[in-house]
């Protein structure tokens, strides 16, 4: 085991794949002279060549038109995409093509394809660079959608999306590059779809994924001290999703609270607890409770955007609350 | 190209033009749902562009698909079948009229999204290109489709990247109802590919002949390197958008013009006059097309439903490891 930052496991998992298939290659702005605009291709260009690791044009239907083709030629494309928030310039070809190519041509086409993009706020980007949209793009059927929490869930899950056959969407997080974690020497991948316990308790179930993981383990560990033991499902995939581990959980705490970085209306949470009511209904001692972004275009100055964004006290006021 | 050929490409023009009308009086019977866009008038461009290609290029188009989906050489009764939604067409019901593809035949659809499929092309190229597979990827479109971002988006990666692809833009002079010169600021289309450096070409698209020269001369150009080009074809279609367009945007001595330039009278002079055939051999093989077409509707109308449980089947691919489009 060896304690590394996210930034290098998902440069790992894509350097890993790329010396072990050639058909591998990287797309987008920045991913080679520049080093990727967030390092984390950064040595790539010099090392696979610009026939591998190749710069486009700030086109981002180009960019996943061009994945979604060559992807349907047999090679494994790997997209980068800034920002998630540059990916609606690309929606017609992330859900109208890549999601229903090989369903609408009766099985024919076959894409084996990741588009990687940071979302997530808190960096003072303001309201059309800090989104966090994962919700809309888990709407459709025919998408994968994989957003890790931590280091050793990004490197396993990443070597497992390019290895997949299907189009994935593959989503970080621009603050946790930094954040370390323990990541398991040598080969190995996580299954897609499959939602994991992070923090094993006994009083209430948290349902959280992506950024909101570290928070809401912040905020477990200060909870701890009160004598309240959370138990911690982490989606990692919101599409497909998962939902047996938090069931499973539900039926043993009585309890749910979810808490997402994106906006609670239409969001994840409202998906999570809406498969509780209608899964585990009668083991609920409380309703659930859903931590989210306030609904409001994310600002620019610092302590009002801080102020929209679920921080661990609007976790643990949400777990009290649950609890009592 | 020898005689046999030459006279296969009227047998297809043939064909297509009746599928065409069939499917017409099907839609009409509610024996086929959705938006139906008939490619009768324009027979010629897609007839042309694909007797040019190799089995090795790629074939990419619209949603005016059916005729360049015969010419890849899909057979008319999966054509039919798809068009009645039935297990036997190409899609197995699942893509309908927009959404036809044979990918063993390196027909990659049959795209409904305007525009959308260009980036796709340039894709299908790079991955030839990447793979070292001496293959060209022909894209058509229609005029409509170079008013659109992703024309633009997809012309210039493709000229940054030497693409090996060729661009058609199939000028049939409205993009739904709306003129050429109404939509598009400039009316010449293959003026918008001098921005991005890129080799252009206008052909008469009612003419089946020209076209095929002009694109077999642009395959083995691109094939050899030259990097992207577009090819004009100016033509018309001589029945709607689609199927109940109320056609208030056009006169009807407009449509009976261009009527009088149909591409399958023009190319069966062609053959006459060359003593290619002779009229009583067109005859004979515009009756054995009717034939063919008559097999395709019934071979559809007896073909089972898509079984219930399609429904969910083909969301995902449930395997990893090696794609193999066979």
């Amino acid at each position: 085991m060896a304690k590394i930052t996210m930034r290098e496991a998902i440069s790992q998992a894509l350097w890993e794949e790329m010396e072990r298939d050639p058909g591998v290659f990287i797309l987008g702005e920045e991913v080679g002279v520049w080093g990727g605009t967030y390092a984390v291709t950064k040595g790539f260009y010099e090392h696979f060549g610009e026939k591998r690791v190749r710069d486009t044009p700030i086109a981002e239907a180009a960019i996943v038109g061009a994945a979604i083709g060559a992807a349907l030629t047999g090679l494994r494309p790997v997209a980068e995409l800034m920002t998630i928030n540059f990916a609606f310039s690309a929606m017609d070809h992330i859900v109208n093509e890549a999601a229903k190519l090989h369903y609408m041509f009766g099985g024919q086409m076959v894409l084996p394809l990741v588009i990687r993009t940071p979302g997530g706020g808190g960096r003072q980007l303001g309201a059309t660079h800090s989104q966090t949209p994962d919700a809309i793009f888990a709407h459709f059927p025919g998408l994968k959608v994989v957003a890790p929490g931590t280091p050793a869930d990004a490197k396993g899950l990443l070597k497992s999306a390019i290895r997949e056959n299907n189009p994935i969407l593959f989503i970080e997080n621009a603050t946790l590059y930094q954040m370390k974690g323990e990541v398991p020497d040598g080969e190995y991948l996580i299954p897609i779809g499959k939602s994991t316990v992070q923090r094993p308790g006994k009083h209430v179930t948290l349902v959280t994924y992506s950024k909101m993981l570290p928070v809401s383990m912040e905020a477990c560990n200060s909870l701890a001290k009160e004598g309240i033991d959370v138990e911690v499902v982490d989606l990692r995939s919101l599409r497909p999703l998962d939902m047996d581990p938090v069931l499973e959980s539900v039926r043993k705490t009585n309890r749910a609270v979810i808490v997402e970085e994106g906006w609670k209306s239409f969001g994840v949470g409202a998906e999570v607890a809406s498969r509780i009511y209608e899964d585990a209904f009668d083991d609920l001692d409380a309703p659930v409770k859903r931590v989210a972004q306030l609904e409001v275009p994310l600002p620019y100055n610092r302590t009002l955007e801080k102020s929209a964004i679920p921080q661990t006290a609007d976790v643990i006021r949400a777990v009290r609350e649950v609890v009592q | 190209m020898d005689k046999k050929k030459q006279v296969d490409l009227f047998m297809q023009m043939v064909l297509i033009r009746l599928l065409e009308e069939r499917a017409a009086e099907l839609y009409q019977d509610g024996k086929i749902g959705g938006f139906l866009h008939l490619y009768i008038g324009q027979e010629a461009v897609s007839t042309g562009l694909v007797a040019a290609r190799q089995p090795v290029d790629r074939v990419i188009t619209a949603y005016r698909d059916h005729g360049v989906a015969l010419n890849c050489g899909i057979e008319p009764k999966v054509i039919m079948a798809e068009l009645l939604g039935k297990a036997t067409g190409t899609s197995k019901g699942k893509g309908g009229s927009m959404h036809m593809a044979d990918v063993s035949k390196n027909f990659w659809g049959g795209h409904a999204i305007v525009g959308a499929h260009l980036p796709i092309a340039a894709g299908l190229a790079l991955g030839d290109l990447y793979q070292d597979n001496k293959a060209v990827t022909v894209c058509m479109m229609g005029d409509g489709a170079t008013n659109i971002g992703y024309f633009h988006e997809a012309l210039n990666l493709s000229k940054v990247w030497n693409l090996p692809v060729l661009w058609v833009v199939e000028n049939n002079q409205y993009g739904m109802g709306t003129s050429i010169e109404r939509a598009s600021a400039i009316s010449m289309m293959c003026k918008k590919a001098y921005g991005y450096g890129i080799k252009t070409q206008r052909t008469d698209g009612m003419d089946v002949v020209s076209v095929q020269k002009e694109a077999e001369r642009l395959f083995d150009e691109i094939r050899n390197g030259s990097g992207p080009q577009l090819l004009e074809a100016i033509t018309y279609r001589f029945r709607g958008h689609s199927m109940g367009d109320p056609e208030r945007y056009r006169k009807s001595d407009e449509v009976h013009q261009w009527q009088e330039n149909d591409p399958i009278g023009i190319y069966r002079r062609y053959l006459i006059d060359n003593d290619i055939a002779t009229a009583a051999e067109l005859d004979a093989l515009e009756d054995k097309a009717g034939v063919e077409i008559d097999a395709a509707v019934e071979f559809a109308e007896s073909s089972p439903e898509p079984a219930a449980d399609e429904l969910f089947k083909d969301i995902y691919v449930e395997e990893t490891g090696e794609v193999n489009h066979g």
